[in-house]
Order: C-alpha cells, then structure tokens, then sequence
C-alpha cells in the first residue's frame, strides 16, 4: 500500500530524518515507535508534504512524492496530525465538512458523517459545539473524525495518546483497530510503544532519525532492546 | 444642536463607515489568512475609480459595463500583486512583506500617475435617483445608495464566509493553514480568492468613496486606505465583524468630531483612539489574545 524508500529530511543543517525505508501493507496496521526526537512525527509531515523531503514515497505504486500537500489527500492518504489540530473556531460539524473537503457529493458526506457519528457517539451530542471547547479526548476523536471524512484508504495516525488518560487511550486504540477491520490501512506514531505494539501487525522502531530494528508487533515487544529502552524494562 | 443637523451628521457617519467597513474588510481578511498587512490595498480603491472614469468618461462605455469592468480590473490586479509580490514571499519574515507592501503601494500611485498624471480628474455624476425625504431632512441619493449598497455586501460576504465551501476553507486557513492542507484545501488558490474578494470590495469602495467625494488623484487611496486599516485594528485585525465594527465607530467618530468639535482636530482624535486602544487592547475590541505565531 505505502511503501517509503530512502526519505530524508533536513531542517537546514540538521538531519532529522537520515534514509529511512519502510512500507505499510494492505490492511494491516504498522507503528513506527522511538523517542522523543527520534523523527517520527517529522515522517507523517514529509508523507503528508507538509514538508520537502529527499527520497521516494510510493502509494498503490504511484509515486506521490512530487504531489503538494492538498493533492495528497486526493490519493485516499489522510492524516490525524499530532495535537490533533482541530480548527477550534468551528463547530464539530463545520470540523467534519472541512474533512470531506474534496467530496462534492452531499448525500456521501451525510452517509459519511453518520458513519463516523457511529464510531464517534460522543461527536454527535456535540454536533454544533465549537470545537475548541471539547475535551482532549473529544479533540482527538474529532481528528480521526475528521480525517475519515476523506474517505481514506490509509490513515496516518500522530501520537493518538499524547496527554489522555489511560482509560481515553485504551477506548482510542479499539477504536483504531475497528477502523482497521472496516478496511482502512492504518500507519500509527506512538511514543506509547507498548499500546502501539499490542495492535500492530509490524513495527519499526526509530532512534535519532534512521531505523534502528524492525519486527512484527509481537516480536518486537518481546525483543530485548525494545523492552530496555521503550518498555521500561 | 438642532436634531435634523444630528441626524443628518449621523446618516454622514454611517455612510463614511460603510466605505470604511468594505476596505477593512480586505485589509482583515488577507490579515487573517496570508498573515500580511497589505499597504497597496488601499491604492486599488484608487484603481477602482480610475477604472470607472477612464471607461465611463473616456472611453464613454454603459455606466453598468464601466462599473463591472472597473471592479475586474480591481479583482485581477489583486490576484496578480498577489501571485508576484507576496506568493515568492509566502517564507519570508515579516518585515520583507511589509517592506513589499508598501513598495507595492508606491508603484501603484506612480504607475497610475504616469498614465493620467498627478492633475486630478472629476469622477462622473451619474446618480440621478430622487433624494430621499425624512420630515424636513433631506438624504441625497449617494447617500442612502451607499449604505444600502455596502449593507448589502457585507450580508452577502457573511453569507459566503459563514456557509459556503470557500468561506469554509478560508476560515480553515486563517486558524491553522498545515491542518488545512490536510483536508485537501488548495492554500495557494484560497489565499489567491481572498485578495480577489477584499480588492473587488476596495473597488467598489473606491467607486462608493467618489460619488460622495468626486475628484480622483493617484493619492487618493491613501487617507481612507489608511483610515480603514485603522478601523480594522480597532476592531481586531483578522476579525471580519470586528472589521465593520471598528469601520462604523471610526466613521462616526471622524464625521461627529468634524460637525461639533473641529474638522482640523478630527484626524487627531481618530488616530489617538488608535493609539489609546494599541495601549490598552493591542487585539482591538473583537480580536483574540492570541500570541503572535513567528
């Protein structure tokens, strides 16, 4: 589905991201987990082009990295970006419209916004409250929202946990994984490793910007390494 | 004072703050989007009147087809300072667009001084609609036209801002133009729309400003340009109601200050309440309390 060769990033002097190489195949759900700094969230911008980058990214085999940032989204890749980024002036319904920017169908985008009403039960109460008065939870489940609105066949998920209780973290998580089981593919930065692991089919793990160890879900939370520096111990 | 002299500086007011309020809007909205003061804003109200005398009373074209075509002209020259001014500058510091604005504003008044030179020409009279009569008050046609006119625009912009895909994406990129970009919204052309929309309101304010004032000279954007900019920091620049509420204070203030106080002193009050408010509400009376993003 995604596949990323060599992508490099560099913020003047400063390489964040050094060649990294890894792909997100059809249906499954694949993490990249490391640090703070390690480039994780600077991956999901370059992928999204919100930033230049050096290398090659391929979706469904077309290369998309010479595409700007809005045309992306026509390619089915949609984002949650890191601290949700909700446009908190608008209603949680203007939220959604916005999602579906591309979509000129308005029977689709109801069809569509009661889908994510279901995933989202919480979304429809609030409807027409701004979003910016929402709950961090309620923000995040209106980013994924949001970004399901486009229809996408891959979603980029950034740091879905950052600064929700564990309880909020764990309703989050299934409900990645049902809109997994629904057909979406889903590539998932985390900073939570163990969460992360728990419901990825393979992962990487990233160190100071280049991949460091790669494995399924499942191996890595058991690899040695990965228990030592994520996992505390 | 006698009341039909208020009521007649008070219909003044709210006609000198309508044309305030649709060139305020433009300098608010690109504020709100591109993040840019543009100084050469002012200057298209100057184009816009340029457009309408040189089609109408030159070239002797339809009064309707010169107003259109004075109007497209404001809304291309708009997109295109746009696209080659500001477009390459869009990573720039501050300063440098700011620096360009002005430049921009420059050009303009030279340009158009070296095509009609600086003697200034009579922009036509072509209001002939009946004054309007209230008891013994008279209310001419340029005046209640004004008003009705910009009340009209500014129903209809709210309309477009508040329900309509566009206004939706411009909002979308004035709050946070990355999670725009991720929506699939073309930041590059909604920017490019709004100056469109903010110099077609300058132009028709241009128009609107010299029926009430008929001389046109490559300086004259420069007074209510300025004014407007004013109006829309007092109301909170990037506000698009702030706009027309710091418009229609400052208007009033300037014609009531004019009648009862001093005409020479008028200008001093309205730039002091500019000072007085950047002292104590820098954000202007809607504007939010955001910090600066550098």
């Amino acid at each position: 589905m995604l596949k990323v060769k060599d992508l490099a990033v560099k913020y003047g002097m400063i390489e964040a991201v050094k060649g990294v190489s890894f792909q997100v195949k059809k249906g499954e759900i694949v993490s990249l987990i490391g640090a703070n700094g390690a480039g994780k969230t600077t991956i999901m911008h370059a992928l999204s082009k919100l930033i230049d980058y050096e290398g090659e990214v391929f979706l469904e085999d077309k290369n998309i990295s010479k595409l700007k940032a809005f045309q992306i989204v026509k390619e089915s890749l949609a984002q949650v970006p890191e601290r949700r980024r909700v446009f908190s002036d608008m209603s949680v319904e203007e939220n959604l419209k916005l999602g579906a920017y591309l979509n000129s169908n308005n029977q689709e985008i109801q069809s569509d916004m009661e889908k994510v009403y279901k995933y989202f039960p919480r979304l429809s109460e609030r409807k027409n409250q701004l979003a910016g008065t929402l709950s961090g939870g309620e923000q995040q489940m209106l980013a994924m929202a949001r970004a399901l609105m486009s229809r996408p066949k891959i979603l980029l998920l950034d740091e879905p946990s950052m600064g929700l209780a564990p309880l909020l973290i764990k309703e989050i998580f299934n409900i990645i994984q049902e809109i997994n089981k629904n057909g979406t593919t889903i590539l998932l930065v985390e900073q939570n490793a163990k969460m992360a692991l728990a419901i990825s089919d393979y992962a990487y793990v990233l160190e100071t910007g280049k991949i460091i160890l790669e494995g399924s879900g499942k191996q890595l939370s058991d690899s040695q390494e990965v228990k030592k520096a994520y996992l505390g111990g | 004072m006698e009341l039909s002299q208020f009521i007649m500086q008070f219909v003044n007011g709210l006609n000198v703050g309508s044309i305030y309020a649709l060139i305020a809007l433009g300098y608010t909205m690109v504020y709100g989007i591109a993040k840019l003061i543009n100084f050469a804003h002012g200057d298209l109200i100057m184009v816009g009147s340029y457009g309408v005398f040189y089609f109408y009373t030159v070239l002797k074209l339809p009064l309707w087809i010169a107003i259109v075509l004075a109007i497209l002209l404001c809304v291309i020259l708009g997109a295109l300072i746009e696209k080659i001014a500001y477009k390459p500058l869009r990573k720039a510091s501050k300063i440098s667009l700011l620096i360009t604005a002005i430049g921009m504003s420059y050009l303009l008044q030279s340009t158009f001084q070296l095509i009609f030179t600086a003697n200034p020409k009579v922009f036509p009279n072509f209001i002939n609609l009946p004054a309007l009569k209230l008891g013994d008050i008279l209310i001419g046609a340029n005046y209640y036209l004004t008003f009705l006119i910009s009340i009209f625009l500014l129903i209809a912009l709210n309309i477009l801002v508040k329900h309509t895909k566009v206004g939706r994406a411009m909002r979308a990129v004035s709050q946070d133009a990355g999670a725009a970009q991720l929506m699939g919204i073309d930041v590059d052309k909604t920017i490019s729309i709004t100056f469109m929309i903010g110099s077609g309101l300058a132009a028709i304010a241009g128009i609107l400003y010299c029926c009430l004032y008929p001389v046109v000279s490559p300086y004259l954007g420069a007074v209510p340009g300025i004014k407007a900019f004013i109006a829309a920091v007092l109301g909170g620049i990037g506000s698009i109601p702030g706009a027309v509420l710091g418009a229609f204070i400052l208007g009033m203030v300037e014609v009531m200050s004019k009648a009862y106080l001093s005409s020479a002193l008028s200008d001093t009050i309205v730039f002091s309440i500019l000072i007085i408010m950047l002292i104590f509400k820098p954000s202007g009376i809607l504007g939010k309390n955001l910090k600066e993003k550098v």
